[in-house]
């Protein structure tokens, strides 16, 4: 079932869309014990945290440190080895249809459809979620705008430069008005330019109330987009803290942080 | 498996194939028809009646049994294949409330689906030569979506085991040409030492090749047996499909 959300009837922009309505303070992800093995590696090695709604959650780790897995099990792409992952207070493993349905997904690696146009992206991943077709092709207008795409509604996806495809999966992972929004690298390899924009859309949705869960390896952008961090390394969680408390604590910048409690950098 | 959710699946593929369909049709034609004239006029010249029937005539059902099977096993080696490592189909997919077994029942109904297309097509052909006899041909779509579903899921299973995409050449090879030229399109197996009717007995081509045969001429009794036998093959493949595309794709 597509929840409520786009309620305004005249397409003003994303601004025009009703937001969510405001629940209580839970913790609307919940991951205990968590262990995930990959061909005889260990890539997650117990982790431990909760995620309030509304929240932004950031985990920051070079690559390897199992950000991304731990991701992929959030969004119910594998199971868990073993432990648990509960959203919205399901479990994962029993309950993927349902969560996937309340939450959106950026990939890192861009997975549009080639076979079809920009806008025909949006509606058949529209689809997949039940949406009707009227109400999809307003909701993609209407996002095509959020993120100034809609000049390419008609156009093939192997005619959009970088920065927009990145984009066209922002809004995308959108289409269901996900209550979590899950992202994993949102702005490796965009310009300074793309990435200032990516982060403005971002805090946009935060202010919405959309909960955010991202992974990143730039420390500028967690300490931008972030209420939370979770310092993640060969697969344990070293610390989850605020960014400013942390580096209250330790001093400098997060990247002294990452140092100070990994001994190492992040561009190992 | 929610069937709804893998319709989802199906329509995409349906939006996607009548998009680019006008700039392919006509070849769903052509190869059909050069077969029909090379084989069934050059070749047939040369060679005398087969059971009664001129040799055109002869091989014209086969031609449609086996253009049929040959779209689904296109689609779901290289088609799936491709949705599911280079394009990454799969991953955005599967992000949405649609979940492996949905998307793994789409790609196989999609296929039966393309067989379908492709049969209705092909016996089009057929019937514009003049070959067509009986209207019960019109019987024999459900038989194609049957025998098209048996290799999706053979198509599928070799997808979801090869390690990578060149290893396909293996598949059509060793498995799909002898099928081809050993299923009684092209001859009558009885000509053959008995061994090859009798593993012919246990594959499916050899199967649709007589149901179509059944009904382009009109005996349908002839076709119960090889329509049970593939009820019951594609019946038995199902599980594998889901299971190892499950183990590729989660584990």
């Amino acid at each position: 079932m597509h929840r409520g959300g786009f309620r305004a009837e005249s397409a003003e922009g994303w601004a025009a869309l009703g937001g969510k309505e405001r629940e209580p303070a839970v913790d609307i992800v919940v991951v205990r014990k968590l262990i995930k093995d990959y061909n005889g590696l260990r890539a997650v090695d117990g982790v431990d945290f909760a995620i309030s709604r509304g929240q932004c959650f950031g985990f920051l780790g070079p690559n390897g440190a199992g950000k991304t897995t731990v991701l992929r099990m959030i969004s119910c792409f594998m199971p868990p080895t073993a432990g648990s992952v509960s959203v919205f207070g399901l479990e994962t493993a029993e309950h993927p249809s349902e969560i996937k349905s309340r939450i959106g997904v950026m990939p890192q690696d861009n997975n549009l459809d080639p076979d079809l146009s920009v806008i025909e992206n949006l509606t058949v991943y529209g689809r997949y979620f039940d949406i009707k077709k009227k109400d999809s092709l307003r909701i993609a207008r209407v996002l095509l705008e959020f993120v100034e795409l809609q000049d390419k509604a008609g156009v093939q996806i192997d005619q959009l430069s970088g920065g927009m495809k990145h984009r066209l999966l922002l809004a995308r992972s959108l289409m269901n008005n996900p209550e979590i929004l899950i992202l994993d690298e949102p702005t490796t390899g965009l310009d300074p330019h793309s990435r200032r924009a990516v982060w403005d859309k971002l805090n946009h949705l935060k202010k919405k109330d959309t909960t955010l869960l991202l992974t990143t390896h730039y420390m500028e952008e967690a300490e931008k987009l972030c209420d939370r961090v979770a310092i993640m390394d060969s697969g344990k969680i070293v610390t989850v803290d605020s960014p400013s408390h942390l580096m209250k604590l330790h001093g400098g910048n997060l990247e002294d942080v990452y140092l100070k409690l990994t001994g190492r950098s992040l561009a190992d | 498996m929610r069937i709804k959710r893998a319709f989802r699946v199906w329509q995409r593929h349906w939006l996607v194939y009548t998009k680019l369909y006008k700039t392919s049709f006509a070849l769903n034609f052509a190869e059909p028809a050069l077969y029909l004239v090379a084989m069934g006029l050059g070749l047939g010249s040369f060679v005398k009646d087969i059971h009664g029937q001129p040799y055109i005539k002869y091989i014209a059902p086969g031609i449609v049994a086996s253009s049929s099977v040959f779209a689904a096993v296109y689609e779901c080696t290289y088609g799936t294949y491709i949705r599911m490592t280079f394009q990454k189909t799969f991953d955005a997919i599967l992000a949405t409330p649609v979940n492996l077994d949905d998307l793994i029942a789409g790609e196989l109904i999609w296929g039966a689906t393309k067989s379908v297309i492709f049969g209705i097509t092909i016996a089009i052909v057929i019937a514009l030569f003049g070959l067509v006899e009986s209207p019960l041909i019109i019987l024999v779509i459900p038989c194609i979506f049957l025998g098209g579903l048996i290799f999706a899921e053979l198509s599928t299973i070799f997808c979801a085991i090869v390690p990578g995409i060149d290893s396909f050449s293996y598949f059509y090879t060793l498995f799909m040409t002898p099928l081809f030229l050993f299923s009684g399109i092209f001859f009558p197996l009885d000509s053959m030492p008995p061994l090859v009717a009798d593993l012919a007995f246990f594959t499916p081509l050899y199967h649709l090749v007589i149901v179509c045969r059944a009904f382009t001429s009109g005996s349908v009794t002839n076709a119960l047996g090889s329509i049970v036998w593939l009820i019951v093959a594609a019946v038995i493949l199902a599980p594998f499909p889901f299971k190892l595309m499950k183990k590729r794709m989660i584990m």
